[in-house]
């Protein structure tokens, strides 16, 4: 799933400053599930906000909404009746949602009240981790199910680098060598052969720099 | 295996002799003088300099600017190039920038992170790694193409090395990673700072056991310690670095102002050593910021006088 | 057994301090309240093992809200004691009434009274 962190209150405040009517609006996917924007931080987001408002003196309403995606289409035309009432909507989705939001409601300001931090999973409780950077040609069948692209630091495909001490990073102490992690699973498989085959020079187009990326489907269109 | 490069590093070492390197840091500035005064300081001691590219990420002088000063002095240059910091555009281009100036040495790293340098805060690439950029630069040499095909109009004539750190984790992996570097395409392997003597020679066993020593040269890495609290460090504090106890309570053993010979002499007894290693085809010595101390070191070792080729 | 303890105080019953929530806490201060204290049984002995960890939890989360709106997270804190201890609950009462009164009144409280006023 899509892993985001909330952002601080105080930067929060800091951006919707001025706006006299507000929608937070959370997501009902990933970023509930990451405890970072669904309709339980919605509730905490607003009473926080309020009681700033109130103490400055201020006045700002603040209303709370939580749609089953912000994603896609049909959720987000959930609130077309109600959009002209705010000054400025709040997303607690991740940049996907935000952006979503801001495209249907052209003329209304989409703040984001989190930061999307990768494609990860609940590693433990508290804790989310990368496992996918997305690049758009997935190398897993070659590197034991241990993706070097999203967990290597320096995206070595021949891996590992000189900098893998006991089988740690260099770059820190508490993350995992992600070739390190790859040989032991070869070994666990009884694949340990399979290192010395190289991986050629990978083709990055269809990563982050072939541009924004588009999946086109005409067999499911209508 | 007869000679393919204008190196003269490839020369030595294919006539069988025992080749020697050194390295030199490109000044944090533009003052070229700081990169001919380590030149001039080692040249008729060793076959080829290193210029490291941009070493521990901190931002340098470049590599390829700094090999250009000196060759312009007569010097050979050993090219380092790190992954780190351009696309395979920048790598193929200014791999040809520096063969238009005829530098006949290359070595591929990966490089440090970014986070350890001065712009921690920056993007780093790898666009290739370390083993792709060695298959980068013979495709450009060998087939006389770029990495999208097209010719090259005067390919580069360079001789290919890469680095291997014997002591970093994990060791069983070690040997089958320097074959993949061989399949890859590499000609000459310069490793990381030896101290753990027993370490690299079990290392050098398990790749002459594998015959790997007849593919690839390999130049040992040497790094004189000139102090007890430069040892402690390496051995705590810098990755993939294996310095055993014994060279500590040495260099701890003798009084503050004689560390830096005994550094030396310990550098100088381990070159004796390991020059009767089958499968070491010479040394890479790298004195940081210490490049006076390369000619004693080389006389000492009787690799001195260097030969003609 | 007759204890003396503050008349200034609500109490509001959970089945567990686990089911309380950060909003619970936050609510009770966006109506006014000059504090919340929380209280729940003795750390080891949740019989649904971790629910009173949980709250804990809850309760820091809210002070670092209540800091960072200026409200002040030392208006909130959390108790453990077992079902007999009926004298240390009075204690942490008289406890909790001086640490607020010492802060005095929450700004949330003082606002609202003004607007209120201004009515």
């Amino acid at each position: 799933m899509i892993i985001a962190e909330k952002k601080p209150i105080e930067e929060i405040i800091s951006t919707i400053s001025g706006y006299k009517r507000l929608l937070i609006l959370g997501c009902n996917e990933c970023v509930t599930v990451c405890e970072a924007g669904g309709k339980k931080e919605v509730e905490v987001l607003a009473s926080a906000l309020r009681m700033h408002f109130i103490k400055e003196g201020k006045e700002c309403e603040i209303d709370e909404r939580t749609l089953e995606r912000q994603c896609d289409h049909e959720y987000l035309e959930e609130i077309r009746d109600v959009v002209d009432q705010y000054d400025a909507i709040l997303s607690l989705a991740c940049g996907v949602g935000v952006q979503f939001a801001a495209e249907k409601y052209h003329s209304t300001p989409l703040l984001p009240g989190v930061n999307t931090v990768c494609l990860g999973a609940n590693e433990q409780r508290g804790m989310w981790a990368e496992r996918c950077q997305a690049c758009g040609s997935c190398v897993l069948a070659a590197t034991a199910g241990i993706c070097p692209v999203s967990r290597c630091a320096k995206r070595v495909l021949n891996g590992p680098c000189g900098g893998s001490t006991n089988g740690k990073c260099e770059i820190n102490k508490d993350l995992d060598c992600a070739w390190q992690l790859i040989i032991d699973r070869l070994k666990a498989m009884d694949k340990l052969d399979d290192y010395e085959k190289l991986a050629t020079i990978k083709d990055w187009s269809s990563d982050r720099a072939g541009g924004p990326r588009k999946v086109v489907r005409e067999d499911v269109q209508v | 295996m007869s000679v393919k490069t204008s190196s003269k590093l490839e020369k030595i070492l294919r006539a069988g002799h025992l080749g020697v390197t050194s390295e030199c840091g490109p000044p944090r500035g533009s003052d070229p003088e700081a990169v001919r005064e380590k030149g001039n300081l080692i040249k008729d001691y060793v076959d080829s300099i290193n210029v490291t590219d941009n070493q521990t990420s901190m931002t340098r002088m470049s590599s390829l600017a700094a090999c250009i000063h000196l060759k312009l002095m007569g010097i050979e240059p050993v090219l380092q190039m790190v992954t780190r910091d351009r696309n395979r555009i920048a790598l193929q281009s200014d791999i040809l920038g520096a063969a238009s100036f005829d530098i006949n040495n290359i070595l591929c790293l990966s490089g440090d992170h970014q986070s350890f340098g001065d712009c921690a805060q920056g993007q780093n690439v790898h666009d290739l790694d370390s083993m792709q950029l060695i298959q980068t630069v013979r495709h450009m040499r060998d087939e006389g193409k770029f990495l999208g095909g097209d010719d090259i109009n005067r390919p580069p004539d360079m001789f290919v090395g890469a680095a291997a750190n014997p002591f970093a984790d994990p060791f069983e992996i070690r040997v089958p990673r320097l074959a993949k570097k061989i399949a890859a395409g590499v000609e000459f392997i310069q490793t990381q700072c030896i101290y753990n003597l027993d370490k690299f020679e079990e290392w050098m066993r398990r790749l002459v056991d594998k015959g790997l020593h007849e593919k690839v040269f390999i130049l040992a890495g040497m790094t004189p310690m000139k102090s007890a609290g430069m040892a402690k460090f390496m051995k705590n504090r810098v990755p993939g670095m294996d310095v055993p106890d014994e060279i500590i309570d040495r260099l701890v053993g003798v009084p503050k102002e004689k560390q830096a010979q005994e550094g030396i002499d310990i550098c100088v007894e381990s070159i004796q050593r390991l020059k009767e290693v089958t499968g070491i085809s010479g040394f890479h010595i790298m004195a940081i910021e210490w490049e006076e101390k390369v000619p004693e070191i080389v006389e000492r070792s009787g690799l001195y006088p260097r030969p003609e080729v | 057994m007759r204890l003396k303890c503050p008349a200034n105080f609500r109490i509001i019953r959970l089945p567990c301090t686990g089911k309380l929530d950060i909003i619970h806490i936050l609510r009770a201060f966006e109506k006014g309240a000059d504090g919340v204290y929380v209280v729940g049984c003795m750390e080891g002995d949740c019989h649904f093992n971790t629910g009173n960890f949980r709250a804990r939890k809850r309760v820091e989360q809210a002070a670092k809200i209540l800091d960072q709106i200026g409200v002040g997270g030392e208006r909130v804190k959390m108790y453990n004691l077992s079902s007999g201890e009926g004298p240390l609950f009075a204690e942490y009462s008289i406890e909790m009434d001086k640490i607020i009164r010492e802060l005095g009144p929450s700004p949330i409280g003082t606002a609202l009274k003004k607007k209120a006023n201004a009515a």
